[in-house]
């Protein structure tokens, strides 16, 4: 029982001192040269989804901000990562709200659980379809209650709806959760790295991939932009 | 200096081998991981010595050798990945038997078929397809073939087959259940991509894709006659199981968790009712109460949703 105190502190000194030395690595996603043009969708066999939007939504493939950002890009620690094989406990969530995904990438580490929702008032089926991992595909009506899953190897997983032909996601199983998915603006960060040498990669489901190396020596922050090359189709 | 030159270029040339080492090691493992036809030639087939189980008899993966290569391999492929010669002109394409994907299971989606489920599409083929009965097989040789596909894909030694769903005894048909069932059709919106009158043609019909990207069409409950078959058997046993199971490789998900074992007969007594040519129970009971399906009445009502166009299934005759 004694212990205990003495135990705490040593974890707060430990928290403390690992916080000190916690770097970042933030940046910017961009493109160069024209990306393909999304095309408005057209959910009119969907009248529950169709009157969620005031307007209607676009295609994901390719979504692009201001100052040539590139957003949905999917930044995460590929090689050096202090954390591969430590599973987070939480759970995250994957919704099916207005016949779309949010978020269109789901990033997760290897083994952990993540769930579905289904928010519509239309079913759908969830068909994730893996090259490495196992292929299942099932119904979620609504009110449904939701389907928890996990995928156990490291894979990019196109998400399909095959009830509602407009619906496309990605899972991005990775073997670390120092990871983040570019933002508007194409900003990311990756905070809590201890020191260390990193291999950064940014994925993304069209332009594919990017690397880069990136150094940790001890409370700072590092900037890595990438920089895609888009094409029209 | 000059005495260290030898030494230096033993040094490198291990070096060297060290490094090609490392390169073919690299070579080997990116080729097994993915698909890559024409990439050389093939490495020759290890016949893992796998086996199956049916009733009382052992199949041995060994002695299905012969018997693959010459009844098989044309759609499948020597390698069971579906590149045989005749592959191209077939649809639905052959299956790939290295992804250990399969249709036809008695068991939850995403997890492998048991044996006997194999066995049963070598004894049944199937409707609609190039996958012919092979009935001039013995049971032995069957059973012989089914341990051989799984020499195909490492799945079948790391994981065991899935346990195959409970089924419960079916209930009589009345014009109740067959009510039910359209009901659950409705909710379940099978209709999206079986159409209203499961003629396989809802509103998403001609957007589907299987797995592999090839365009798949949904089951026409309608077209057949009196002996129609699905793709995965003929029994009402069969029909309860392809929805619950789903069809993987497919777009048919699975609905075990969102169908009460009850609910699934009722609904596997209304889909009888879209085989409109065929006799059997279901369509007498229709028959006799004039061929209306009469609204359902749900006596425990939950909130849900009704289609919102005019869509609705018609069903009946």
């Amino acid at each position: 029982m004694r212990r205990k105190p003495i135990l705490i502190a040593l974890l707060t000194l430990l928290a403390g001192s690992s916080l000190m030395f916690a770097g970042t690595v933030s940046g910017k996603v961009t493109y160069t040269g024209t990306p393909a043009h999304q095309k408005a969708i057209d959910m009119s066999k969907e009248p529950s989804c169709a009157k969620q939007h005031a307007t209607p939504i676009s295609t994901e493939t390719v979504v692009t901000g201001a100052n040539n950002a590139l957003e949905n890009v999917v930044v995460y620690i590929s090689a050096g990562a202090p954390d591969e094989g430590q599973v987070p406990t939480q759970a995250i969530t994957y919704t099916q709200k207005g016949c779309q995904y949010l978020p269109h990438v789901l990033p997760m580490h290897v083994n952990q659980e993540f769930e579905i929702l289904n928010d519509d008032q239309t079913s759908h089926n969830i068909h994730p379809l893996p090259k490495v991992n196992i292929e299942w595909n099932k119904s979620q009506p609504p009110g449904s209650p939701p389907i928890k899953e996990k995928y156990d190897k490291a894979e990019f997983i196109e998400v399909k709806c095959n009830i509602h032909p407009w619906m496309h996601g990605y899972f991005a199983v990775l073997k670390t959760s120092h990871y983040d998915v570019s933002k508007e603006g194409g900003d990311f960060k990756l905070p809590n790295l201890p020191p260390g040498k990193y291999t950064l990669t940014a994925w993304h489901e069209k332009y594919g991939t990017q690397t880069a190396d990136v150094t940790i020596t001890g409370n700072e922050t590092k900037d890595v932009n990438f920089t895609f090359k888009a094409t029209a189709y | 200096m000059n005495n260290l030159k030898p030494m230096r270029c033993i040094g490198a040339s291990l070096f060297a081998a060290l490094m090609g080492l490392l390169f073919l090691a690299g070579f080997v493992s990116g080729a097994s991981a993915q698909d890559t036809p024409d990439a050389g030639p093939k490495p020759s087939l290890v016949v893992k010595p796998m086996e199956s189980h049916i009733d009382n008899i052992t199949g041995h993966a060994a002695n299905a050798k012969s018997d693959y290569r010459r009844y098989c391999a044309g759609c499948h492929g020597d390698y069971g990945d579906a590149n045989g010669e005749n592959a191209v002109w077939l649809d639905p394409k052959p299956r790939n038997f290295t992804l250990a994907t399969f249709k036809c299971r008695s068991t939850l989606t995403g997890t492998l078929p048991t044996d006997e489920d194999l066995y049963n599409t070598l004894v049944r083929g199937i409707v609609n397809s190039n996958m012919p009965v092979w009935n001039t097989f013995t049971k032995q040789q069957r059973a012989d073939l089914v341990a051989y596909i799984k020499i195909f894909s490492p799945r079948w030694e790391k994981e065991k087959a899935g346990e195959p769903i409970k089924i419960p005894a079916e209930p009589p048909v009345t014009i109740d259940s067959i009510a039910h069932g359209k009901a659950l059709f409705t909710k379940l919106e099978c209709w999206k991509c079986h159409g209203p009158h499961g003629e396989g043609d809802g509103p998403s019909a001609s957007t589907l894709t299987d797995s592999q990207d090839n365009p798949i069409r949904p089951y026409n409950f309608a077209l057949g006659k009196n002996d129609s078959r699905f793709k995965c058997g003929s029994t009402n046993q069969d029909i309860y199981k392809i929805f619950m199971t789903g069809v993987d490789g497919t777009p048919m998900p699975s609905f075990a968790d969102v169908i009460q074992p009850n609910d699934a007969w009722d609904l596997v007594h209304f889909l009888r009712t879209l085989q409109i040519h065929r006799h059997g129970k279901e369509n007498e009971v229709l028959m006799s109460a004039h061929g209306v399906i009469p609204p359902y009445v749900d006596k425990n009502p939950a909130p849900a949703a009704a289609p919102a166009d005019n869509k609705a299934p018609g069903g009946g005759q």
